[in-house]
């Protein structure tokens, strides 16, 4: 999966059986990342994408990435950094020293969420069984993240290749999640 | 279903992934020490509950988070201006009737 986005950071754990192996989509659950809740001001921003390695996008809805870093924008003062599980405290004494006194926060949430890798032809297609978002590639291109609901549970998604995206959803939802994306993409097999 | 568009997010969503947040420009008293009962009473629950042209707060909570402001027909749902939390409260009247209201 080396043409993906972050190819180094978002890996499929190997530990997991696949949740979904369709010639069209499967689905496989991502191994243990650090995430970061950031939040800072305009000023500060980059100096912290300095000391974390990427920039952090300023236009919506986007992501700055390279193999090992990943910087996705969820509001306006509000950013998820996602690092290797060993990079964990190299980021918050990297950003924390960078930033001294200039207010900010910066959350570990590593544990908060569960993610999965939604990849295959049919990606979009299954994604679209429970999210009112277009996920065309001309209104949401390779790169773009967004939060959103899929059915009753927010998630987030963040298409890191034209037929690949990461969801996320917090630890005791992903049962749910991960359950109607496989119950929903039966429908593929049946067709 | 309702299309709702973000400020911040810059674009349109579903209304499933806002809430409303009530009455918009109601300005909390700037000195509690002061303020009367009465006062206290009028900022935390009276509301116009406007039959019409109305400015809400709305938040994009599962999106960005972030609270805007928004006017709104409570009649008909239809959105007539969407702002940024702080920026001034527009001209109801002027809105209803660039929107033949
Ligand atoms: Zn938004």
């Amino acid at each position: 999966m080396s043409d993906l986005l972050a190819s180094d950071l978002i890996t499929p754990d190997a530990g997991e059986p696949p949740l979904l192996g369709l010639a069209s989509v499967s689905i496989l659950k991502v191994a243990p990342l650090a995430r970061f809740s950031f939040r800072a001001r305009t000023a500060s921003l980059k100096k912290a994408g300095t000391a974390f390695g990427v920039p952090l996008p300023v236009k919506p809805l986007t992501s700055e990435t390279t193999a090992k870093r990943a910087a996705l924008w969820m509001g306006p003062d509000e950013w998820t950094l996602l690092a290797p599980e060993e990079d964990l405290q190299a980021v918050i004494t990297g950003i924390g020293s960078k930033l001294g006194n200039e207010p900010h926060a910066l959350v570990d949430v590593s544990d908060r969420s569960e993610a999965v890798i939604v990849t295959g032809e049919k990606a979009a297609w299954l994604l679209n069984t429970g999210i009112f978002v277009d996920l065309s590639q001309e209104t949401f291109p390779v790169g773009t993240v967004t939060r959103t609901l899929f059915h009753k549970a927010p998630v987030m998604i963040w298409r890191i290749g034209p037929d690949a995206f990461v969801v996320e959803a917090w630890g005791s939802f992903m049962d749910y999640v991960a359950g109607l994306l496989v119950q929903c993409a039966q429908e593929l097999e049946a067709a | 279903m309702l299309l709702i568009y973000c400020p911040y997010c810059e674009i349109e969503r579903a209304e499933t992934e806002f809430r409303c947040g009530g009455e918009a420009h109601i300005a909390r008293p700037s000195d509690p020490e002061k303020t009367t009962d009465d006062d206290w009473v009028e900022f935390l629950y009276m509301r116009s509950n406007t039959k019409g042209i109305a400015a809400e707060r709305w938040r994009h909570i599962h999106g960005c988070g972030r609270f805007f402001n928004a006017v709104r027909d409570t009649v008909s749902d239809e959105f007539l201006k969407i702002y940024k939390t702080g920026e001034a409260k527009p001209d109801l009247e002027a809105l209803a009737r660039e929107a033949g209201k």
